[in-house]
Order: C-alpha cells, then sequence, then structure tokens
C-alpha cells in the first residue's frame, strides 16, 4: 500500500493582473514535491487557479472571511472532513485575522499552519510601522494614522508632503497637497473604510524582500527582488533577483525584532544614498514568491516544513540575476469544473 | 561597500551587457565601455585604462573627456559611488 502523500490547503486563486499569491505558492510546492496532494481554496468560481488542472486536483470554494467566522470554520471543517488537510498556508491579508482566531481550533483538528502571533500581525500594521522602525532599527518614512479630515488637515505638520494615502489593507494614492489628500481620504474611506495611513513619499528604487521566520527571531531564508516591469497598477510583471547585503540585512533586523513566524513580504525604498526605508510588511507570501524556487530558495516548501515541526533544508543561497516574466493565457476549462464550482462551489479531478 | 568590490561583483557579458546584483539595473555598453568596465575591475587608473584603449581601439583624439563622461554615467547609476574619480590604482 503507498504512503499517503501531505494534504497542503493553499488559499488565494485569484490570477489576475493584479493576482493573489496561491498560484505561486502551489508552483513552488509541485517543484519541490510533485506527490504533495494539492486542495485550493478559492473565493470566486472563476478564480483562475482553480482551472489549473496540471497544478491542483481538489479546489473547494470558502465563503469571505467578512460573512462571519462561523460560516468560514464550519467550510474548513468540512473541507478536512472530506480531504484531510495537514498544512494550510493563507495567502490573503483580509483573510489572515479569521486563521489567526482559528488557529487553535485547526490545531486541535491536527491541521498545521505557520503563522504569526497576533502581536506580531498587529505591529507590522500600516499605521504602526514607526513603533516597528523604533524597535527593530529600520528606517520608516514619516507616517500617520487618520480617522477625519480634521486629522488630514493638519497631519502634514508630521507626515510633510508628498505623501501617498493609503488604505488598511490596499492601495496608495500620491497626494500633493490637501486636496489630493482629501480626494483620496474619501476614495479610501468608500472602499476600505477607517483608519487611513499616510506615508511621506521617500523618492527612490523599490525594492521587495520575500523572507520566512521561524518565530525565534531567525531568519529562515530571504530572497531580494528588483521590479523590472510594473502594470498600470504598479503590480511587478517583471522582477530580478539582487543580492545587497544591506537588503537581506533588513529581513534580518525585522525577524530579529519581531521573532516573526512565517512569511512575509517586505517593500522597500531604496533612496540616492543607499538606504532603505521601510514602507510596508505583508504577513503573507507575495505573488512573485514562485521566484524564490526559481532561484534556487523554495520558501513555500520551508514554510510546510516548519509549519510540520521540521527544520527546512533548503540552505541559505540563492541565484542572483534570476527573473521572473508574467505572462497571462487563456486557460481551457471544462464546463463541468465550472458547474460544479457554481452550484456545490467543490471540484475534485 | 568599496567601488572596488561592487565593480568586481557587476556581471559582464562578452556582448556588453551589464547587471548589477546590488541593484538589478542592467545596461548595455559597447565595447569600449566594457573596456573600461574590465579595466577598473582590474584596478587601473584613468592614465593606465588610457594607455590599454589606444591599444586596443583605432582611436585619435581626447580620450579624457570620453572617460570623464562614462564615469559620470556610472555614478549616475549607482555602479560607483558619488565620490568616484576613478584615479585610484
Amino acid at each position: 500500500m503507498s504512503e499517503r502523500p501531505l494534504h497542503v490547503a493553499v488559499t488565494g486563486l485569484n490570477a489576475t493582473d493584479n493576482p493573489a499569491p496561491g498560484v505561486a505558492v502551489i508552483r513552488a510546492l509541485r517543484d519541490a514535491d510533485p506527490s504533495i496532494r494539492i486542495i485550493g481554496l478559492g473565493y470566486d468560481a472563476l478564480d483562475p487557479g482553480i482551472y489549473a488542472t496540471d497544478l491542483v486536483r481538489d479546489v473547494f470554494l470558502l465563503p469571505y472571511p467578512s460573512q462571519g467566522l462561523t460560516a468560514f470554520w464550519s467550510r474548513l471543517e468540512y473541507v478536512h472532513s472530506k480531504l484531510g488537510i495537514d498544512v494550510i498556508i493563507p495567502t490573503l491579508d483580509a483573510e489572515l485575522p479569521a486563521f489567526l482566531d482559528l488557529e487553535p481550533k485547526l490545531r486541535a483538528l491536527g491541521i498545521k499552519t505557520l503563522l504569526p502571533t497576533r502581536e506580531q500581525f498587529t505591529l507590522r500594521e500600516k499605521g504602526r510601522l514607526a513603533q516597528l522602525g523604533a524597535k527593530s532599527g529600520i528606517r520608516v518614512p514619516a507616517t500617520a494614522v487618520v480617522n477625519t479630515i480634521e486629522e488630514l488637515s493638519r497631519v502634514h505638520f508630521s507626515v510633510p508632503y508628498p505623501m501617498y494615502v493609503k488604505g488598511l489593507y490596499y492601495g496608495a494614492t500620491l497626494a500633493m497637497n490637501l486636496e489630493d489628500a482629501t480626494h483620496a481620504f474619501y476614495k479610501v474611506v468608500a472602499q476600505w473604510g477607517i483608519p487611513v495611513v499616510v506615508q511621506t513619499q521617500i523618492l527612490g528604487e523599490e525594492f521587495n524582500i520575500v523572507a520566512l521566520g521561524d518565530g525565534e527571531g531567525g531568519l529562515v531564508g530571504a530572497v531580494g527582488m528588483k521590479k523590472l516591469m510594473l502594470t498600470d497598477k504598479g503590480k511587478g510583471w517583471a522582477g530580478i533577483t539582487v543580492r545587497d547585503p544591506a537588503l537581506l540585512e533588513v529581513a534580518q533586523q525585522f525577524m530579529s525584532a519581531t521573532k516573526w513566524r512565517g512569511p512575509c513580504e517586505i517593500e522597500l525604498m531604496r533612496d540616492k544614498l543607499g538606504h532603505y526605508h521601510l514602507i510596508e510588511i505583508n504577513p503573507r507570501f507575495p505573488a512573485w514568491v514562485y521566484l524564490s524556487a526559481g532561484a534556487g530558495l523554495n520558501l513555500p516548501y520551508a514554510a510546510v516544513e516548519l509549519a510540520q515541526g521540521k527544520q527546512p533544508n533548503i540552505g541559505t543561497d540563492y541565484k542572483v540575476g534570476t527573473l521572473f516574466v508574467r505572462i497571462s493565457i487563456d486557460q481551457i476549462a471544462s464546463i463541468t469544473d465550472f458547474q460544479n464550482m457554481v452550484t456545490t462551489g467543490e471540484v475534485s479531478r | 561597500m568599496s567601488s572596488a568590490t561592487h565593480l568586481k561583483d557587476l556581471a559582464l557579458s562578452d556582448t556588453g551587457f551589464v547587471f548589477d546584483p546590488y541593484t538589478g539595473a542592467t545596461f548595455t555598453t559597447n565595447a569600449t565601455g566594457l573596456a573600461i568596465l574590465q579595466a577598473l575591475r582590474e584596478g587601473l587608473g584613468r592614465s593606465a585604462i588610457i594607455d590599454r584603449l589606444r591599444e586596443r581601439f583605432d582611436v585619435h583624439g581626447d580620450l579624457e573627456s570620453d572617460i570623464t563622461e562614462f564615469y559620470q554615467l556610472l555614478r549616475q547609476h549607482g555602479v560607483v559611488p558619488p565620490n568616484f574619480t576613478g584615479t585610484e590604482k
């Protein structure tokens, strides 16, 4: 009788021009161990990753966490009862609070995760970057949280223009003056609600790091990347691995200061003097994480190993100068799969 | 990081493609530019580089200003520090 393969559930199967990281995580896991049974967890019947039949056999739709924790938990329990989940890797910012709440229940069912603690999760929030900077020694641009237009009108005393006006989860609009900022403020509030984060613009080049923390202050691995091409939404469409010791030092500082457990993406600006300024920490793998596997440091697989309590054996080095270049392709999908996703929210192939 | 280390770590191809592993920047340069970069990696100073260019290429006139302009491009792209003059041995 053959041994049961590892069952890993991965969320975030949207793969449009602003893709979720799920498909990239799945590809990295497949590269490392093709025997892993991947269980895709999507939110929409047309999430493109659902139809990537060469990557994922079983897919289930989840209710949005905003519909309530009970429905979300009940669906996860159902998936577990059907297939058995060994490890779950959430990849979306907005679902992480739900997974943090459910972590004890998941553990009780034997489902392993690699999540930060609530305290770690909160510390890296956009509105707390100054606190994080002070704790870690990482440079952070002037940043503040505003809840009202009155606060916004005074904030330039501490956060000078030009500034970015950001939602708590997503989006950033550059404002040169109060008029721009007011317009952006209302847009963010309409989409994401309050609070709104404002951050002084740092001129320079953007760099990103995907990193994995062991939860004890150690950096399991990190890959630095410079975007080479952006979409009109400012998302990386092509990028290249880089290695500047000062860049990777930021990842180490972040891990030491927060004892971060799990994956994250660190977004930085490099000014003309070569100093790195922390813009944002995303508490999950980025959509470009397959580059880490392509460059020889498979961080998603290391995360799965860590979640199982194993010591990842991925080394520390990666190939500098490895590129990713995204492509849009039309997948041919079966109507049976689509109808199953629409009617029952699940498919097994 | 010293400019010598930075220059040594540049990936130079024979076709003139240059990749800076620290910044991810890529450039293309002609054969003369490539020869200057290789000479800088060897630690040659400005006059030695000029001698080498005269040896390898059919050049006439003032090379000083061409080299000054090339160094300016290197500074502009962060390949060498802002105070780099290329006179060190």
